[in-house]
């Protein structure tokens, strides 16, 4: 029984992750996907949704033993949730607006390299204002709403459904605005932007928009982790983030929005599935000692730096997917092919 | 005499050490197809790019109507009523040629986050009357078998076709045209000329930028002549083509 439960509780939390990276993602797609812009920073709206969530509803400062930090508004639970996740998507928009609005001029990589900058600075912004993050040691009493009451393990799934809600709100918003006008002069501008220019369009402000827009889904993806996890630390916020919602978009298919989704949910289980590599490995070779496991045996032993070889096969797997994607589904799982082949063939 | 719709006073354009167009002036009447000719890197396609906001001019004043034009972003220079065709079409190749169509519509609710959002009834009823227009263009256009298909899969004249109805959504009140026949096959190309009559017959203004000579002389009722990136001659095609200046510059060193 203890291993069903524990099976179940893993899938309850790969899938709520695999939620949030939804969120990201999409935020990322309505960027690049159906704008062409590359944003190589989407960590820090994520981050500063995460914290904004994290300094909106902790108990009021001097009341977390040895942490700093200087507001904490304390707003109650559970229906200050969407207040905090408010206010986080707001800051995620904010800032991305703030970016935007300096780089949103640049062509392709060069605002792929201020995005990337920038999210950087962002960091180091949260690692030294230790009055406002704690800095390192980051805020750690973030509110899980009802976690007390329901306990553990429905809080868990309760909060998988409600992250799941959140996406398909998210997901179904999007999806309206992208079949909408709004999406159509996206996908032109990201074609040419000289182009949309000159029939009468102000790219400018459509770049912001589209930016600011992903920048507080991103947001929106940062508050609902930090209530997830009921911690923000630095260390949660670095540059691969950033690469691992670019693998899940790439994955599922730049400029589908149904495979952005489908891109974060295969990634974050394969990302979190192939944690359990050296158990199986251990399990199969304990459970079969005399057929499989002197195959395995065989077979890992030249492996250089054996045993502790054994779960970086997990990086080689993942690899291995990248590589089978580009060879046989070049546009993603989802991807149009028409649509892709275009991208960045202009200019 | 027609009114003069479009009016570029003493533009100027320097690249580095390159003066790329040099006090050119140009009046374009109102109802008429200009053309503008000169050898290559006369400073035809500059002097476009300058009178739609794409590079900024040095010097000099471009008004439509009484409208200055200088200084303004490209956008609002289509809003203000400038439309413009480029030398490669500028399509947009993944997308449909209905969708290229409906893209350029104009004060579009759907096209803001709210509108798109807020106000469904609003949006399908402008989307409606967008239809209807990309419709009826696209048939004037010849283009209407291909209403469905990518524009990525046209050919040079189709592309060209699509740029022109493109950029006629906007209701122009000018029309710049960047080398509309180049390219094109010789059966599109009647199409595309007969559209521009057609066009000229519904009072348009356009102007056209064109290496086909004979074909200029034939369909423009004025012809500008540039050369080093000023105005060498300008008047209707009879004078031009007997003008001693023109054919030393140009028609003469093409005849050789």
């Amino acid at each position: 029984m203890a291993i069903v439960t524990g099976w179940v509780a893993f899938v309850v939390t790969v899938a709520t992750i695999a939620c949030i990276y939804g969120l990201l993602t999409i935020g990322l797609n309505l960027q690049f996907g159906f704008t062409g812009l590359l944003n190589f920073g989407h960590v820090a709206f994520f981050a500063a949704g995460a914290y904004t969530a994290a300094i909106v509803s902790m108990p009021p400062p001097g009341t977390v033993p040895g942490a700093r930090y200087m507001i904490g508004l304390a707003v109650p639970m559970p229906a200050g949730l969407l207040l905090t996740l408010a206010a986080a998507t707001l800051m995620g928009g904010v800032l991305a607006a703030l970016i935007g609005v300096s780089a949103i001029r640049l062509e392709s990589h060069y605002l792929a390299i201020a995005t990337f900058a920038l999210a950087g600075i962002f960091y180091d912004v949260l690692v030294n204002e230790r009055w406002l993050t704690n800095g390192t040691f980051g805020m750690t009493q973030v509110p899980k709403p009802l976690r007390a009451t329901l306990g553990a393990d429905a809080w868990a799934l309760a909060y998988l459904l409600f992250a799941a809600a959140t996406l398909a709100v998210v997901y179904l918003l999007v999806g309206r605005l992208l079949e909408a006008p709004f999406g159509r002069v996206l996908r032109g501008v990201r074609e040419s932007t000289a182009a949309a220019e000159m029939l009468g369009k102000d790219t400018d402000r459509i770049k912001l928009v589209a930016f600011s827009l992903g920048g507080a889904i991103a947001g929106l993806a940062g508050g609902v982790y930090a209530h997830y996890i009921g911690s923000v630390v630095t260390g949660q916020f670095v540059a691969g983030v950033t690469f691992t919602v670019w693998a899940a978009l790439l994955l599922g298919g730049v400029a589908s929005h149904r495979g952005a989704v489908v891109g974060a949910f295969i990634l974050v289980a394969f990302q979190q599935s192939t944690r359990f590599i050296t158990t199986a490995y251990d399990a199969a070779v304990a459970a079969f000692p005399d057929t499989l496991g002197v195959v395995l045996t065989a077979l890992a032993a030249p492996l250089p730096g054996h045993p502790a070889f054994l779960p970086s096969v997990r990086f080689m797997i993942i690899g291995l997917l990248f590589i089978l994607v580009i060879r046989f589904r070049p546009a993603g799982v989802l991807g149009d092919p028409q649509e892709v082949t275009v991208m960045g063939s202009e200019e | 005499m027609a009114r003069t719709i479009l009016t570029v006073d003493g533009l100027t354009k320097r690249f580095g050490g390159l003066t790329a167009v040099d006090a050119a002036h140009l009046t374009v009447p109102e109802g008429q197809i200009t053309g503008v000719i000169g050898p290559n890197g006369a400073g035809k396609s500059t002097l476009f790019d300058c009178i739609t906001g794409i590079t900024a001019p040095d010097a000099g004043s471009v008004r439509l109507g009484e409208t200055e034009l200088v200084g303004r972003a490209p956008h609002a220079i289509a809003h203000a009523g400038v439309g413009r065709t480029f030398q490669t079409p500028r399509i947009f190749e993944g997308m449909t040629v209905r969708e290229n169509m409906a893209f350029a519509a104009v004060a579009q609710t759907g096209e803001s986050v709210v509108g798109a959002l807020a106000r469904p009834g609003a949006v399908a009823a402008e989307e409606a009357e967008t239809d209807a227009r990309v419709d009826e263009l696209l048939a004037f256009l010849t283009l209407d078998p291909l209403a469905t298909a990518y524009a990525g899969e046209l050919s040079g004249g189709q592309r060209k076709l699509l740029e022109l109805g493109r950029v006629l959504m906007l209701d122009p009140t000018v029309l710049l045209l960047d080398e509309p026949l180049a390219g094109v096959n010789p059966t599109l190309g009647a199409t595309i000329v007969d559209r521009l009559e057609a066009l000229r017959t519904d009072g348009r203004t356009i102007v056209l930028i064109e290496h086909d000579l004979e074909l200029v002389m034939r369909l423009c009722d004025t012809v500008v002549v540039l050369h080093h990136g000023a105005t060498l001659a300008a008047g209707p095609p009879s004078v031009i083509r007997a003008d001693p200046q023109v054919i030393d510059a140009y028609l003469g060193r093409m005849e050789t």
